[in-house]
């Protein structure tokens, strides 16, 4: 529908952390409760749990107070303690389709002893963009959509405001 | 800490992204004034998240939904958000291990 929709859109973030490869690779992929933005959920009920199924084709969900499962996608490639793909497969109506990915890559490298980086890529975000009734659906709806988007309102805010 | 601030940009993004809506509209459908609409459409303008375009002598407002990069900007700030508690994590484990280490070496433990 528009020159971009053939381009590659994807983002990039890193981190270093004081802990050796694997022992980040474990942190990260069986402690995701503890480090998940929580209003990033897409159940009926308050997130409680993220669960990565630790295999390849494994599930990747999230599990509500209530106790109900939610599936945000699968596991692409497992490969401790180097690399895990995840596929995120929540569509911009923020619903699980089975049917859409994108790739969340996370790779660890040892940088010291007691050290190591994580990069993390997301890519095929131009997948979004598939048509403009996607794009507004995001604005409709989730909560998590919703209370983030205000977030980043706000920091908009602040860096455009001068003297604040 | 700005939060009507907040809660009013983010209803103005809503409305528009139900299609193009002129500023004076805007201001007759919100509980603000004209003046304070105009103020939020430049801070939503500057952030990218909004484009301004003129018919006859009125000027829309609508999301901008080319180029994904609203979408690439939420993705990006949540990751940032994801990794920066990650990281905290991470130091609070190595603490642990540590102290662990530290408690291992010398069996009695003080106090």
């Amino acid at each position: 529908m528009d020159t971009q929709s053939g381009s590659a859109v994807e983002v990039f973030r890193s981190v270093s952390v004081p802990l050796a490869q694997a022992r980040a690779f474990e942190l990260f992929t069986t402690r995701m409760t503890e480090f998940w933005p929580k209003e990033h959920s897409i159940g009926e009920s308050e997130l409680a749990e993220v669960v990565l199924e630790p295999r390849s084709g494994g599930r990747w969900f999230e599990r509500g107070v209530d106790g109900s499962e939610c599936q945000w996608g699968r596991v692409a490639a497992w490969d401790p303690p180097r690399k895990v793909v995840l596929l995120w497969q929540i569509g911009a109506d923020w619903q699980f389709d089975p049917e859409f990915e994108t790739e969340v890559e996370v790779t660890f490298s040892q940088e010291g002893p007691d050290r190591s980086r994580l990069d993390l890529r997301h890519c095929n975000l131009q997948r979004y963009g598939a048509n403009t009734e996607q794009m507004r659906a995001i604005f409709d709806d989730p909560a998590g959509w919703t209370g983030s988007l205000a977030a980043f309102v706000d920091l908009a805010a602040a860096q455009t405001t001068p003297g604040h | 800490m700005d939060a009507l601030g907040d809660r009013t940009r983010r209803t103005i993004l809503e409305r528009l992204s139900a299609g193009p809506v002129a500023v004076g509209v805007l201001a007759d459908q919100l509980p603000v004034s004209r003046p304070a609409v105009s103020q939020h459409l430049r801070v939503l303008k500057d952030a990218g998240l909004v484009v301004e375009s003129v018919a006859g002598t009125r000027r829309l407002y609508r999301v901008d939904k080319s180029g994904l990069r609203v979408v690439r900007e939420y993705f990006d700030r949540f990751w940032e958000t994801a990794l920066d508690n990650f990281a905290i994590l991470a130091e609070a484990e190595a603490r642990d291990d540590t102290r662990k280490r530290g408690t291992g070496a010398r069996p009695i433990k003080k106090g």
